[in-house]
């Protein structure tokens, strides 16, 4: 019984606790509640890390635009499935297949193509149906069973890559299955939408103007912005709006705050988790299928560690593991920061093997500093 | 003791409850006023929690009926009893810590507005303005409604939960030891809400074991013991001196202070 209460204290009502404004309250700087944002440290990070290879790489033509291009492609590739990867994690869970499912979905759209007469869009269609569903199953099981996601999730990323091996090599005789790209460049829906550039024209106008360079034979030095920029952009734009602006956004960080919170006040917190699931699996197969039109083949070992690298994005862009926290902006520097680093350590004169040493310190500074923010952005300091 | 009228909004009429071969509730009737404080007491173990979740739509009773306004009701989800207006403060208050006040306040329940016409997305805006506004009523100043549920005290977030209850038509409020947690001038400033509560017309069921809490709130008072019900009083039928001696432990704390005092002596 914890009778601490004299009734005197109780029943007394008119008590100094009236509502005016509360004198407990100091305001504090702008550049402190920017810092309290959780892109913030990717943000930061992305400045170091372009201070930093302006420094060892700045006239090595890392900052030219075929440069550019490199490693935003790189980024664009990663961002996509860092974009899903976050919206998931912000909702309290992990999603270890997505890498395999690059794979998966490379084959599942190669081998309709290639050996059974099917036109490439429906293939691709195929593949998308066919990793949504597969994400649908994944969530499935993780809220059905109650089980943590990251063993359901980690023993689909073996039964999706094992399932790759098998189909290619049992239709292709190969790990390989490769002339697929040319059967996009002849299907106009396929082609249009994940091979090659857009706004050639006014690339080729740039280099007519001499903005850009242009190669010998008269063609601007980059043919293009690449599609799966465009896409990371589509993407990236659609999430964050979700995210921060819907009703359905707000579902996502109740259901990752607590998700028997979110229980009681109505969010339906299973239809969330599931939903989520298919979207991530919608990103690795979009991966998947631009990879596929660009590279002209399907691989079994396409997209190996992605999930970890996915993962990592969202960690450096803010999110929390434990869910809650975390945001789409944050995920793309996140991305960013991995294709400067990916693709600028070959432009510099280090060895290009240091490249995981300096994502994994950059990972453990990216939580260490998140762990500092939040824990004084939810005491209020 | 009362007969069922319609002045009762809520009534559990000879509800059990079993787990297996735990016997949790047996046999126990709870009657509430319109516009009443009704007080819950019990100790732990007593069959609280399994009565507010069977209030509350959680659990199903395995016997007796549950009636609201006078209609048997069955329900099979916690938003089948939000939406008769019997709205439920866990202990846990069901907030998100990392998430804004606004965003807290309406959680499962934003506002929506078009976007160009067209795109539906939740307005913040409204969120905001209406959240400050809700707790500024309950006497809480916040320092934005942007700023995390984890700044808040407890006692903050007690009056936030409530208030958001209130706010979406809550007629029956279900408190779980709304006061458990709290220092001296929180619990006031919780029983001051019930009161406020009270006084706009919402019926109140108040669950604590601490009688000092209860008795200067309370209408009326059902005492739980070991799933049983020990009847029903109202103040006029009860003293707190009797209510601390009915609940289970009052025997052991007198026994207790006799005890110290003979070692005194």
């Amino acid at each position: 019984m914890s009778a601490t209460l004299p009734t005197a204290t109780v029943t007394r009502r008119n008590d100094e606790a009236a509502v005016n404004p509360d004198e407990r309250v100091r305001r504090i700087p702008l550049w402190r509640s920017l810092m309290h944002r959780p892109e913030f440290g990717s943000i930061a990070g992305t400045l170091l890390v372009f201070v930093l290879f302006g420094i060892f790489a700045g006239n090595s033509g890392m900052f030219n635009l075929d440069g550019v291009m490199n490693w935003a492609q790189v980024a664009a590739y990663l961002g996509i499935i860092a974009v899903g990867a976050c919206l998931l994690m912000i909702a309290g869970e992990f999603d270890l297949s997505i890498g395999s499912m690059i794979g998966f979905a490379g084959t599942l759209m190669a081998v309709p193509a290639m050996f059974m007469g099917w036109p490439v869009w429906a293939s691709v269609l195929f593949a998308f149906a066919g990793c949504m569903a597969l994400g649908w199953l994944n969530g499935y099981l993780v809220v059905r069973t109650r089980l943590p996601s990251f063993i359901v999730t980690l023993a689909f990323m073996f039964i999706l890559r094992g399932l790759t091996l098998v189909l290619s090599t049992y239709f292709s005789n190969s790990t390989i299955v490769s002339g697929v790209g040319d059967k996009v460049a002849a299907d106009p829906l396929a082609h249009g939408l994940f091979q090659g550039n857009v706004l050639h024209g006014l690339f080729v106008w740039m280099s007519a103007t001499g903005i850009i360079t242009k190669l010998p034979d008269g063609e601007p030095i980059v043919g293009g912005l690449p599609k799966v920029l465009v896409w990371w952009l589509v993407v990236a734009v659609a999430a964050g709006f979700v995210l921060s602006r819907t009703r359905f956004g707000n579902w996502i960080f109740t259901v990752g705050g607590d998700a028997s919170a979110a229980q009681n006040v109505g969010v339906p917190v299973r239809r969330v988790k599931i939903s989520l699931f298919v979207l991530t699996a919608f990103c690795a197969c979009l991966f998947g299928v631009l990879q596929v039109a660009d590279v002209g083949s399907a691989s079994a070992d396409r997209g190996l560690q992605k999930e970890f690298e996915a993962i990592i994005a969202a960690v450096i862009g803010g999110a929390l593991l434990t869910g809650g926290y975390g945001s789409v902006l944050g995920a793309c520097f996140g991305a960013l920061i991995f294709g400067v680093v990916q693709i600028g350590i070959s432009y510099t004169s280090f060895d290009s093997d240091w490249y995981r040493v300096f994502l994994g310190a950059m990972l453990l500074l990216a939580v260490l500093f998140n762990h500092y923010i939040r824990s004084r952005a939810t005491t209020g300091k | 003791m009362n007969t069922a009228g319609n002045d009762h909004i809520l009534q559990l009429e000879g509800i059990s409850k079993f787990f297996g071969t735990v016997i949790s509730l047996q046999d126990v009737t709870l009657r509430l006023r319109r516009g009443e404080v009704h007080c819950l007491l019990g100790d732990n173990g007593a069959g609280k929690s399994t009565l507010i979740k069977t209030l509350a739509g959680v659990h199903r009773p395995n016997r007796g009926r549950y009636l609201v306004e006078g209609t048997e009701v069955q329900f099979s989800s916690p938003r089948d009893a939000l939406d008769h207006g019997i709205a439920t403060v866990y202990q846990d208050l069901a907030l998100v810590p990392l998430m804004s006040v606004a965003r807290n306040f309406f959680a499962g329940r934003e506002p929506v507005r078009k976007l160009f016409g067209l795109i539906p997305v939740m307005d913040l805006h409204h969120a905001a303005r209406v959240a400050e506004e809700k707790l500024a009523e309950m006497g809480i100043a916040v320092r934005s409604p942007h700023q995390p549920v984890g700044t808040m005290s407890g006692g903050e977030r007690q009056c936030l939960a409530i208030a958001r209850a209130i706010h979406f038509g809550a007629k029956v409020l279900i408190l779980d030891e709304p006061t458990a947690a709290l220092g001296v001038k929180q619990s006031c400033n919780v029983l001051k809400l019930i009161h406020t509560a009270r006084a706009r017309g919402i019926s109140v069921i108040f669950i604590t074991h601490n009688v000092h809490h209860a008795y200067p709130i309370g209408d009326s008072f059902t005492l739980l013991n070991r799933g049983r019900s020990m009847g029903t009083f109202s103040k006029d039928q009860i003293s707190k001196e009797q209510l601390l001696d009915m609940m289970a432990g009052g025997a052991e704390i007198q026994s207790l202070v006799a005890e110290l005092e003979g070692r005194a002596a």
